[in-house]
């Protein structure tokens, strides 16, 4: 129940190859984030495997069976939508019975399984409102109930939060984390958030200009990146990519240190002036300029008392310093 | 912006143009009530007597004005019913990605801008004449007889030119609707398992309910006071089977010159106007509120 595999699938909007051919294989219960800047064509592929646009090419699988060319209804998988997609004129009752419903179960059944799905989010109290009377957090439940309902082998989720304030974004997270821990369910999640990316995932899909640019867990591409797009993507704040001569030092066209890898003070081997520093309490981000180093991000732990202008001495920790080649991969 | 200052010089400079609105329409309205208490016909000028309810009780019981009465609303009726649907199901047309979608939508909307004696005029002559009319031609080229709509189907002629005439108009509110339609919703739904006509009968027809709504009202306003259409072709008749009630207080005050009769008409148009207004209301009013 709910395993995904695309082979060579393919699609093209007229001349542009949005998705010039991808292998993916989802495993049963896995929790698989796409993630990538937008335009990437990772709405594209989630629509691809759900069914709403056909494929130009490969063939996609659902549990071993050849799915390409079933309608959306057929593939057993539920979909929640960005922008909710809540039918405005039923109440959330029917809302969430609608694909029972539709699949002409009896209403008792129906009952029992909406009862349970609003059971489950929190819903209770609002099952007789409409959509247009519920907060963002409530309709995006409502729209989850209405995907639980159908027991679907597999959930899509097309950036679900991306409407919400951030808040809400974050309970939100949580609460579809715990629900995926719940149900147990493969779930695709696509966002262009590399936060949400990072802290849901099992499995992370980093996706730049249709072709995948790297698959693995979250910590997996944080400790080693694939190659500059990813090293770039994943992290926050940005990943520090220095080239030059300091780089051909480390036998590298250019090296990678993220900002909470650079210690600073002591007699460390680089020294720069601090630009802009961001005291967030928790963390300091400091911008330093480090001459032929360029612009370096810097993360220092807790309230560090430094101000633009300070010069100051870092150095980057041993053994943290990703390498990268020429054409941008990662060196060994 | 809200200060009572503010607020009083705002009325004070939207009065002339509510007064001059409210001018507009009472003093036509009081001379019609005043002339329908007159005995007041144009063949005997300046001999005008009050004469209290008797232009309501002769109009009221005329033969023609029960049949009048009714033809009206089988008018508008008929009208309505033909729109709404024909513009539900031309609009879902012309939703549909096609080439050349610009050109036919302005096409399909032109028999608006066409007014209501020409286009009564070319329905008589060209279509529905028996003699050189374009279904006369049909129906003899199947070696059938000719229909001689206007005389044997009055009512019902009128009614699909008048329909003719209104169609595009549902069809160009109804269209706007569907085009807001959320594209997402139709996904969700078909992910749901809803084949096309549950997404319509579900989705589609209650997001279109207060355009519907929108048309229903503002034709039946229109529709009440059909006038040119029915005078070019059939002039109220064969007897009085095509005269609705404007037709009719026409006929009253300019053909046989009772001008208080006709006022007295008038009025009641006027009330039977009113009631219909409340009636579509309570009915469908509720539709319109957000």
């Amino acid at each position: 129940m709910g395993k995904i595999t695309l082979n060579q699938v393919r699609k093209s909007f007229g001349e542009v190859d949005v998705i010039p051919g991808i292998d993916l294989t989802i495993n049963e219960g896995e929790f698989v984030v796409f993630v990538g800047p937008s335009g990437c064509g990772k709405s594209t592929l989630l629509r691809l495997i759900a069914g709403l646009e056909d494929t130009s090419g490969g063939i996609i699988q659902i549990d071993g069976m050849d799915a390409t060319d079933l309608p959306p209804a057929k593939r057993r998988l539920a979909m929640v939508f960005q922008s909710y997609a809540l039918y405005p004129h039923m109440s959330v009752r029917k809302n969430i019975a609608f694909p029972l419903k539709m699949a002409g179960m009896d209403a008792a059944e129906q009952d029992k399984r909406v009862n349970h799905a609003a059971k489950i989010l929190n819903l209770g109290a609002y099952l007789d409102r409409r959509p247009g009377q519920l907060s963002g957090g409530q309709r995006q439940r409502v729209a989850i109930g209405r995907a639980i309902v159908r027991e679907p082998a597999a959930f899509l989720f097309d950036e679900p939060l991306s409407n919400l304030d951030a808040a809400l974004r974050v309970s939100m997270r949580q609460e579809i984390s715990e629900l995926h821990q719940t149900l147990k369910t493969t779930m695709i999640y696509v966002t262009h958030d590399q936060v949400e990316a990072m802290t849901m995932a099992d499995k992370i899909v980093v996706l730049n200009a249709g072709r995948i640019e790297q698959v693995g867990s979250p910590m997996d591409l944080y400790r080693s990146p694939a190659n500059l797009f990813v090293a770039g993507f994943i992290g926050s704040p940005k990943m520090n990519l220095i080239d030059g001569a300091e780089a051909a030092k480390h036998d590298a066209t250019t090296i990678g240190i993220r900002p909470e890898h650079i210690t600073i003070g002591g007699d460390g081997p680089w020294e720069g002036v601090v630009g802009l520093s961001e005291h967030l309490g928790s963390d300091t981000f400091l911008k330093v300029n480090a001459g032929a180093l360029g612009t370096l991000t810097v993360r220092a732990s807790g309230e560090v008392m430094m101000h633009h202008g300070d010069t100051i001495r870092m150095a980057p920790q041993p053994g943290k310093i990703l390498r990268f080649g020429a054409d941008g991969n990662a060196l060994a | 912006m809200a200060t009572a200052h503010s607020r009083t010089a705002a009325r004070l400079m939207l009065s002339p143009a509510v007064i001059l609105l409210l001018l507009w329409m009472i003093v036509p309205l009081g001379m019609t009530l005043y002339f329908s208490f007159l005995r007041y016909n144009l063949l005997m000028p300046g001999m005008e007597t009050f004469v209290g309810f008797e232009n309501y009780y002769y109009f009221v019981n005329q033969p023609a004005f029960w049949s009048a009465l009714s033809n009206t609303l089988i008018l508008v009726l008929g009208v309505l019913c033909i729109t709404v649907v024909g513009g539900i199901l031309l609009a879902l047309l012309l939703d549909q990605p096609f080439w050349g979608q610009g050109i036919v939508r302005v096409l399909v909307i032109a028999p608006f801008f066409v007014m209501p004696t020409v286009s009564a005029l070319v329905w008589k002559n060209m279509f529905m004449n028996p003699v050189n009319g374009m279904f006369a031609h049909m129906a003899k080229s199947l070696g059938l007889q000719p229909f001689d709509f206007l005389s044997h189907a009055p009512l019902a002629s009128i009614i699909l030119i008048v329909a003719w005439q209104w169609l595009p108009f549902a069809t160009l509110i109804l269209l706007t609707a569907l085009q807001s339609l959320d594209r997402e919703q139709q996904e969700a739904a078909e992910m749901d398992g809803a084949g096309w006509l549950p997404r319509f009968v579900y989705l589609t027809v209650p997001h279109l309910t207060r355009s519907i709504t929108v048309v229903i009202l503002i034709q039946t306003i229109f529709l009440l006071s059909v006038f040119a259409e029915i005078l070019v072709t059939t002039n109220g008749g064969p007897g009085t089977a095509s005269t609705n009630l404007t037709y009719l207080v026409y006929a009253q005050s300019l053909l046989n010159y009772d001008v208080g009769g006709g006022s007295a008409g008038g009025i009641i148009a006027v009330i039977l106007a009113n009631i219909v207004a409340i009636f579509l209301m309570r009915m469908i009013g509720k539709n319109l509120e957000a």
